[in-house]
């Protein structure tokens, strides 16, 4: 790669007061004809044209993003990264993401901050101790670690956590998967930005696709704000937006688009060198590298598009923080915002190609995508490339919703993900 | 977040309410004839329309009774409230 980032690139650039970095990736004007366009240009639609172009040898294609990159759910998720999933389908999915996740900085001469930090998931009923019991068994059966957690040693884990019995919902232990961890989400767009552009993908912002054109069952284009493009194959990878894309097609997905709301504190000093997330109170928290809070919360229970989402369930998760948290009490927030996730009604995302020739998914990851960007991407490549499913994502195909073979994840997984 | 005028309770907050997401979708009339293809049309496949959609409500918080919304999901303002069985409003 051109301008490898290094120690001596480091040294080099100082010298001059750091004013002569190379931009990272360029702003090209899209060409008239590719040979295969992304819709998205988010950290899953930059791994896909990353693997594509790396792994499948396809440099003529271009990544369409109709903001900036990284500017959708990319930058707007709690980075949180594991794969401590029930299912084979699932868990063989999200640890594909997860090995890659564990040498991507290195990959991709870009660091992302990938940090094994532990993921711990509580239980505080009786069906959540024999849930993520039996999880923690189906995981490890699928070679993914992870091990359970009693009361007294959730508390050694992580000891700002009150593990009193007379807590409305009492800690009565936890699964721990020490190899999931956090990841700098802005970085993963930019790394994966980075090593596309250097490979001769054309990364094209401020472009929103406005129509696709189809002769008969065959896609040959996109049009968009800046103009009609050719392509033989398109992936859409619009997370909250894959519905608006697919009815340009005159195609219709099984999904939902909600609002999810995250928020962070104010800095503080490291207090929690973990993530914690609990399904029953749904509310997750972790602490990034500047020392805010980094809370998560559940869903908007209606459709929308709004990119806010309602006081209530930020007021909820904020309750059950604090149960959990007593230390929190007086902490600040300082940001809330919502991104807009595109639910499937089996709670596990679409990577699939579709009964248009050349239009094919890459949706549905709800309210947990971020963990699998590098693994999605990969697969998705390979996908687009072969015009036929990888095996680890050949249950993800959109058909599973006629044939009934659904990959049910919801309430099976360790949160709401 | 936004206020719902319940049509049998009146304006409540929208916390009280849940979304049972897009209406008019008519169960099929033999059910035992319909192919998979036709099954996954009517239990899976939504609109998931951005801009003005016609939706089911559910006053769950309240008088638990069912109704119809159409609601701009791109601003959520919402653009009329109607009873079950009542025709759809043209807008």
């Amino acid at each position: 790669m051109k301008n490898k980032y290094s120690i001596f690139s480091l040294i080099k650039n100082a010298f001059s007061q750091h004013e002569n970095w190379k931009q990272a990736w360029g702003s090209p004007e899209p060409k008239k004809e590719y040979e295969a366009v992304i819709v998205g240009g988010g950290g899953h639609g930059l791994a896909t044209a990353y693997y594509l172009a790396k792994k499948h040898n396809m440099k003529n294609i271009a990544v369409l993003e109709k903001g900036w990159i990284g500017g959708g759910n990319t930058g707007r998720n709690t980075t949180i990264i594991r794969s401590n999933y029930l299912w084979d389908a699932s868990a063989g999915l999200y640890d594909h993401a997860l090995k890659i996740w564990e040498n991507l900085s290195q990959e991709l001469n870009y660091n992302i901050m990938f940090s094994q930090r532990g993921v711990m998931n509580l239980a505080h009923n009786l069906q959540d101790v024999r849930d993520l019991k039996r999880r923690t068994h189906a995981n490890r059966l699928n070679g993914i670690d992870a091990v359970w957690l009693d009361t007294k040693q959730v508390k050694e884990f992580c000891p700002i956590i009150n593990t009193s019995p007379d807590i409305r919902y009492p800690v009565l232990g936890g699964t721990l998967q020490k190899r999931a961890g956090t990841a700098r989400h802005d970085a993963v767009a930019w790394g994966y930005a980075r090593g596309a552009d250097a490979m001769g993908v054309d990364i094209i912002q401020n472009c929103e696709v406005k129509g696709i054109k189809r002769n008969g069952d065959q896609v040959e284009g996109l049009e968009t704000t800046k103009g009609f493009i050719k392509t033989k194959k398109i992936g859409v990878v619009a997370a909250g937006h894959s519905s608006v894309i697919a009815n340009m097609a005159g195609l219709k997905l099984p999904l939902e688009s909600k609002p999810l709301q995250a928020l962070v504190s104010e800095p503080v000093k490291p207090i929690i060198d973990t993530v914690v997330m609990s399904n029953a109170v749904h509310a997750y928290v972790s602490q990034s590298d500047k020392g805010e809070l980094v809370i998560g919360a559940g869903t908007d229970a209606y459709i929308s598009y709004t990119q806010r989402g309602s006081h209530d369930v930020v007021e909820g998760t904020l309750k059950a923080i604090l149960e959990l948290y007593p230390i929190f009490s007086r902490m600040k927030m300082l940001r809330q915002w919502g991104g807009i996730v595109d639910i499937c009604p089996d709670a596990s995302p679409i990577i699939s190609k579709t009964n248009i020739k050349g239009l094919y998914f890459n949706c549905g990851w709800g309210t947990g995508g971020f963990k699998a960007t590098p693994g999605s991407g990969d697969l998705f490549a390979h996908t687009i490339a072969n015009n036929e499913p990888h095996k680890l994502n050949a249950a993800f195909n959109l058909n599973r919703f006629v044939s009934g073979d659904l990959v049910d994840e919801h309430g099976a997984a360790a949160v709401a993900h | 977040m936004f206020v719902i005028n319940c049509p049998y309770c009146g304006e409540r907050d929208q916390s009280e309410f849940s979304c049972g997401g897009e209406a008019h979708i008519v169960r099929p009339k033999q059910p035992t004839e319909l192919s998979d293809d036709e099954w996954a049309e009517y239990l899976f496949m939504r609109k998931n329309i951005k801009g003005v959609q016609f939706e089911r409500w559910n006053h769950a918080h309240g008088c638990r009774k069912w109704f119809n919304m159409v609601r701009d999901t791109s601003n959520d303002k919402i653009h009329a409230v109607y009873k079950m069985g009542e025709k759809p409003p043209v807008l």
